[in-house]
């Protein structure tokens, strides 16, 4: 059980997401890999905040991000469903490579938005854009 | 110079990640572009984590994993021993999923056969689950 605990702990690891509220956008920078190992975590935490702070507008920040497969299409996408019909906004920033593949190939594309950075997504969205 | 590699891991979702490292690791004999490791470790992502939530159902099992070098070819066997799939051409339409409640997105399948050259899927209900894999690398 060693041998397992430790690959468990250096996956862990591997996932430092961080989730802040500016104004009224939670964003989540997600740090390190997004696979369906992080994905429950980062989900449920995203979801905490959502329900408790009543926030419907979203952003993610790719800026850190080392990796990230189908199983954040299902983040994204989960996210947006979530808020969708609240007239919340779901947006990206700092997309890599890797990251705009995946948005691409997925279609999420064309429902999320695209900002320069995460200071002026807040400032675009809290002026209703 | 051909080489080949065999892995066998648990079934755990922490296992992901250490089976996208140990196939790029392998893969940087044939000097690949980071777009080139980044698609593989996409590839390989998809396919260990389907033989983990869809194979095992979340469960346990062991999931093997072949690499092969051939001249400038890389290939990648992912394998489950778990309940297969009925209907292999309904599993690889994009979108499809059997777990939407768990946020599947449904497009593992269509990774696999955009980032990758070649993708065959070998499955028998019950039986287990084999996913080939080839990619030329360093093709300018």
């Amino acid at each position: 059980m060693t041998a397992g605990t430790n690959y468990l702990q250096t996956a862990e690891n591997m996932n430092s997401t961080k989730f802040d509220l500016m104004d009224n956008v939670l964003v989540i920078h997600v740090n390190g890999e997004l696979d369906h190992h992080n994905s429950v975590v980062i989900r449920e935490r995203a979801d905490e905040i959502i329900c408790t702070r009543g926030v419907i507008n979203i952003l993610f920040d790719f800026e850190k991000t080392e990796f990230m497969d189908s199983s954040g299409i299902g983040v994204i996408m989960g996210r947006y469903k979530k808020v969708k019909d609240f007239g919340g906004i779901v947006g990206v920033v700092n997309v890599g490579k890797n990251v705009e593949k995946i948005l691409l190939f997925s279609g999420l594309n064309k429902i999320i938005r695209y900002y320069d950075s995460a200071e002026s997504a807040v400032r675009l969205i809290r002026g209703g854009n | 110079m051909d080489n080949r590699m065999y892995v066998e891991f648990d079934s755990i979702s922490s296992n992901e990640s250490l089976a996208r490292v140990m196939a790029a690791a392998f893969l940087t004999k044939l000097d690949p572009t980071l777009e080139e490791v980044d698609d593989v470790k996409t590839a390989v992502s998809e396919a260990v984590t389907n033989a983990i939530i869809h194979g095992y159902e979340n469960g346990e099992g062991t999931v093997s994993m072949e690499c092969l070098i051939h001249n400038n070819e890389f290939t990648v066997i992912v394998s489950d021993k778990g309940v297969g799939i009925e209907d292999i051409e309904k599993a690889k339409e994009p979108l499809y999923t059997t777990r939407e409640e768990e946020e599947r997105s449904g497009m593992g399948f269509s990774f696999m056969e955009i980032f990758m050259d070649s993708l065959l899927v070998e499955s028998e209900p019950f039986k287990g689950t084999k996913v080939t894999m080839k990619k030329k690398i360093g093709r300018l």
